[in-house]
């Protein structure tokens, strides 16, 4: 009764390339949005070293937006030490942020981070940067210190090492890349969903008096997808902190 | 079985729903939990809620994998 295709998953992530279909360096909507992305995070960097001590307009948005991640994110996960990261944070944050924002923007629509690339990318490059900090902060001490807890009898030694190198080296990026990409295609393939579910009861037939119900999901689920874009980002960010403070801190 | 021979759309689809459930539970606690403490201890809340959020990205990545699961055996 009901013609309701949904699309394949392919037909709502791939995009045909407008130069170059094929290529290695073929440009589609998804190369574009990140290019776009790229430029705003630079925007929010240069409206917010503006030099003016009254800020006015987009600079004050800039300001609270940069405060927000120094004192909300990077001073709450590493403190005093942790200041030395925070442009790469601010860039993590923005660009991630601007990347899933797509997603509920109209005529694009379509959350960059739903392609796994640029997740994985951005949680192996956080990878290196935590382990990194790690190796600079304890030397090769440093396998000790994330390998051993304090206070592991002898006896379970072997275990809790297997099992902490399971978690650290190889779980913890894999889970840090498919936290942002599943939020976002989840999010994605809602939206196509009720957009489907509605364009599907449009039509000259009784049950038409049903199609509100799904538009009005699409609506409140794009509320909903701007409030899960802002907070990916920020989980993404968080953890990349906690990651690098836990990695550099001297504490056991 | 092979997880790439599971082609059963409706099995993949359950299978992701009892995935669900234990996440499901455990965000519920934790956010109701994380809830109390805020409203018992209003000045901690920043650091309740930063805790709070990383709690959730946890316990969220069980339920998320199960998603992509399905969509490796469902798809």
């Amino acid at each position: 009764m009901l013609a309701l295709e949904f699309p394949p998953l392919s037909h709502i992530v791939n995009w045909p390339g407008f130069v170059g279909d094929g290529q290695w360096w073929e440009i589609n909507k998804v190369v574009l949005i990140y290019a776009f992305a790229v430029v705003l995070t630079i925007l929010v960097f240069a409206l917010g070293n503006k030099k003016q001590l009254v800020p006015t307009g987009m600079q004050n948005v800039a300001e609270m937006a940069v405060e927000f991640v120094e004192d909300g994110i990077v001073m709450e996960t590493m403190g005093k030490e942790g200041v030395k990261y925070t442009p790469y944070m601010l860039s993590l944050f923005f660009f991630i942020f601007f990347t899933n924002i797509f997603e509920v923007i109209p005529i694009i629509q379509m959350p960059a981070s739903a392609r796994i690339a640029l997740p994985l990318f951005l949680a192996l490059l956080s990878y290196v940067i935590y382990h990194g900090a790690g190796f600079k902060s304890h030397g090769f001490g440093y396998l000790k210190h994330a390998l051993v807890p304090p206070g592991v009898p002898k006896a379970l030694l072997p275990l809790v090492v297997l099992i902490e190198f399971i978690s650290k080296f190889l779980v913890q990026p894999f889970s840090h890349t498919v936290r942002l990409f599943a939020n976002l295609l989840a999010g994605h393939i809602l939206l196509v969903t009720f957009a489907v579910l509605t364009s599907g009861l449009f039509v000259p037939k009784w049950y038409a008096v049903f199609a509100p119900l799904p538009l009005i999901g699409v609506i409140f689920f794009t509320a909903f997808e701007v409030l899960v874009s802002f907070l990916q980002a920020y989980v993404f960010t968080l953890l990349t902190g906690v990651y690098i403070n836990a990695a550099q801190s001297h504490e056991h | 079985m092979l997880l790439a021979e599971i082609t059963n759309k409706g099995l993949a689809a359950l299978t992701y729903g009892l995935g669900a459930i234990g996440p499901g539970i455990g965000i519920g606690y934790l956010v109701g939990q994380a809830v109390q403490a805020m409203a018992r201890q209003p000045e901690a809340a920043g650091m309740v809620r930063t805790t709070m959020f990383l709690g959730i990205a946890f316990v969220e990545a069980l339920a998320l994998i199960g998603f992509v699961v399905f969509f490796l055996a469902g798809a």
